[in-house]
């Protein structure tokens, strides 16, 4: 019993230190939609990635959507990627890298007020595949474009 | 500190409108090897970027250590017209963070 109780006093002041954290504004400019997904930003592979960013591993390739890259970046530390989904409903669309270190690169969380269209620069280790994930109508929705890298971006 | 900077352009068009978008940051992956000392770089990298259309929440970018160097945005607006207001914040994983503000053109 105790124990019980020491456990759940434990938990209760962890949970303290968050909010009294995030009301004196220490980590939140913004309207705290939903904690940054470290999980999703660690994994290590393609597929953990995925379902830690958007619940499930199971993607279906659509015409829907379409990834616009460089088929050849000289550079890449800097390259632009240009995703569209012309899916209705869309939710969230997410970059991933299988080829780098940790493959998510970014997630964009969309809503009614945006076109499903983003652009954006990512790093490219090495020459890979650049997947769109995209969130629409409870689907997961995927299309990629393989991108040749001549030189890498992640360093190290 | 870093010197932190934002550019955002927004032209409407049509009764949209076309939002461009560039955050000055190093976004350093903590992978990177510092030439003269050989030690690791720490990771340095804008985690979330709000914006927001007239107050409210339009888009949230969700970003990891592989996004390139002064990172770049673009998307469209839908409903926008001249003279709205647009909000861009972000935070980075040190509590780093700036607000800008643009109207559209």
């Amino acid at each position: 019993m105790n124990q019980t109780r020491r456990t759940f006093l434990q938990a209760s002041m962890a949970a303290g230190t968050v909010a009294i954290a995030t009301s004196a504004g220490l980590l939140s400019p913004r309207t705290v939609l939903a904690a940054w997904p470290k999980k999703a930003f660690d994994a290590s592979s393609l597929a953990d990635a995925v379902k830690a960013i958007a619940g499930s591993d199971k993607t279906v390739n659509s015409k829907e959507i379409s990834v616009e890259a460089p088929d050849i970046a000289e550079n890449g530390a800097v390259v632009s990627v240009t995703v569209k989904s012309k899916a209705a409903n869309t939710e969230q669309i997410s970059v991933l890298v299988p080829e780098n270190a940790n493959p998510l690169c970014a997630s964009y969380v969309t809503t009614d007020a945006v076109d499903g269209f983003v652009t954006g620069r990512i790093k490219m280790r090495k020459t890979s595949d650049v997947i769109a994930v995209v969130k629409a109508n409870g689907k997961l929705l995927t299309a990629k474009k393989p991108v040749k890298v001549t030189l890498g971006g992640c360093g190290g | 500190m870093a010197k932190k900077k934002m550019k955002i352009r927004a032209w409407a068009d049509k009764g949209s409108a076309t939002v461009k978008a560039i955050v000055f940051h190093p976004m350093e992956t903590g992978l990177r090897k510092d030439k003269a000392t050989g030690k690791k770089i720490p990771p340095h990298f804008i985690e979330e970027l709000a914006v927001k259309h007239n107050g409210k929440q339009v888009l949230t970018c969700l970003w990891g250590p592989g996004v390139s160097k002064n990172p770049f945005l673009s998307f469209r607006l839908k409903s926008a017209k001249k003279g709205d207001t647009l909000q861009l914040s972000w935070i980075d994983n040190k509590g780093g963070k700036d607000v800008a503000e643009a109207k559209v053109k």
